[in-house]
């Protein structure tokens, strides 16, 4: 079975209320072994109660598996890469700081590195994953293109990021303001855009940047 | 987004294609389906499925020996006359069947042995040398000696099948085989 190419997965952080149902209904997941592999990220407390849900990008060229001198993170056909295979993975942590966005976790307990799988046993019958079955603002939307543009009219997807002189696209798309001119998002670059050790400082980078439409 | 072509769902972080990557890429690949996976219940259908091959192949040798008990004991052959060959003269002859080549040597005027000439080793045909009291190989210079048969140097750590000679008075006469099978 392989995830159905219709179907998407849309990442929209301005909807996201910060509820955490999605972490809670992750670990449900029959492939997480009872682990939550996602992340809510709180940008900046004292600011903004701006949260950001952060699941497996399931990038082109993967990082983690690029990284892993066991050769144990594999990407299946449909493009979904997997957690690491159990007997390869020698928990040498290698994905969990390589990783641009963050999202392997390493389970020490059990010797081995798991991350977002776009719940395959879900998603490979066509069932929806976990969290964007949970999520009552449909910040993680799961459907087709279609659907998406229906319901964000002022959205569009993108799926282009810079990390420095790394480049990265991914299956995963995140939904910025359709009026906003960026082609990829340039992490990097926004994070330049915050004062150096002024943490409290009233805007987020990232945020703001996409607003404003400072990245190309 | 389901893609068949394996190539094209392996990117690199530099971009270029397959071909200009180095061979650890192909031979580590990041994608499932290009990726030989060899599961544990392979390797132990593998472990399995040689064991019992064994098996099977222990079955059919005891079942060859007894075959062979049951047939009774080799018949006699008249390999040579008494005369016919000299002192230190050797004969090839075929026993107990056609192709499994023997070759007699007269060690002494009374005094007859017979080996089966597959060397050992890798069944090259072993030729007698009667000055060196010995059976050389030529492949690979193995040499057996000649009064028992035994290995003396060489590869070969096996002794020569030895056969059973009687010498009567009409000729000496191949009547079994001491040891291995022809």
């Amino acid at each position: 079975m392989a995830v159905p190419e219709s179907n998407e997965f849309f990442v929209d952080p301005g909807r996201c209320i910060g509820c955490n149902a999605c972490v809670q209904a992750c670990s449900e997941c029959d492939t997480h072994k009872g682990y939550s592999m996602i992340q809510l990220d709180i940008l900046d407390r004292s600011s903004s109660p701006q949260t950001i849900p952060v699941i497996c990008m399931h990038c082109d060229s993967p990082t983690c598996a690029e990284v892993c001198p066991a050769d144990a993170i594999k990407r299946t056909a449909d493009g979904v890469v997997q957690s690491a295979r159990k007997p390869r993975c020698i928990a040498c942590n290698n994905c969990v700081l390589a990783c641009p966005f963050g999202v392997p976790k390493m389970n020490t307990g059990m010797h081995l590195m798991m991350k977002c799988d776009m719940c395959y046993d879900r998603t490979s019958v066509g069932k929806k994953p976990m969290c964007a079955s949970v999520c009552p603002s449909q910040a993680l939307f799961y459907g087709t293109r279609e659907q998406i543009e229906k319901l964000r009219p002022s959205s569009r997807p993108v799926h282009e990021f810079r990390f420095g002189m790394q480049e990265i696209t991914t299956k995963v798309h995140l939904m910025v303001p359709r009026r906003s001119p960026l082609v990829a998002l340039d992490v990097g670059a926004a994070l330049r855009l915050a004062p150096a050790g002024d943490i409290s400082g009233g805007e987020d980078p990232l945020l703001s940047g996409m607003a404003e439409g400072t990245f190309s | 987004m389901r893609i068949e072509n394996p190539d094209s769902i392996s990117k690199s972080p530099d971009g270029r294609p397959i071909a200009d990557q180095p061979i650890w890429r192909e031979q580590f690949p990041i994608d499932w389906p290009t990726d030989d996976f060899r599961s544990r219940r392979d390797f132990t259908k593998l472990l399995g499925l040689t064991s019992l091959a064994f098996v099977v192949g222990q079955i059919w040798i005891a079942f060859l020996a007894i075959r062979r008990r049951a047939a009774g004991p080799l018949p006699a052959l008249q390999v040579a006359s008494r005369e016919e060959i000299p002192v230190g003269g050797s004969k090839v002859f075929d026993y107990p069947r056609a192709g499994a080549t023997c070759v007699l040597t007269r060690i002494a005027a009374d005094r007859f042995v017979a080996y089966g000439q597959k060397c050992t080793h890798l069944s090259c045909p072993v030729i007698p040398k009667p000055a060196e009291n010995c059976l050389q190989c030529p492949c690979h210079d193995g040499v057996f000696d000649l009064a028992t048969g035994h290995p003396l140097s060489g590869p070969p750590r096996r002794p020569l099948p030895r056969l059973q000679l009687e010498v009567r008075d009409e000729g000496v006469f191949a009547v079994g085989v001491e040891e291995g099978i022809l």
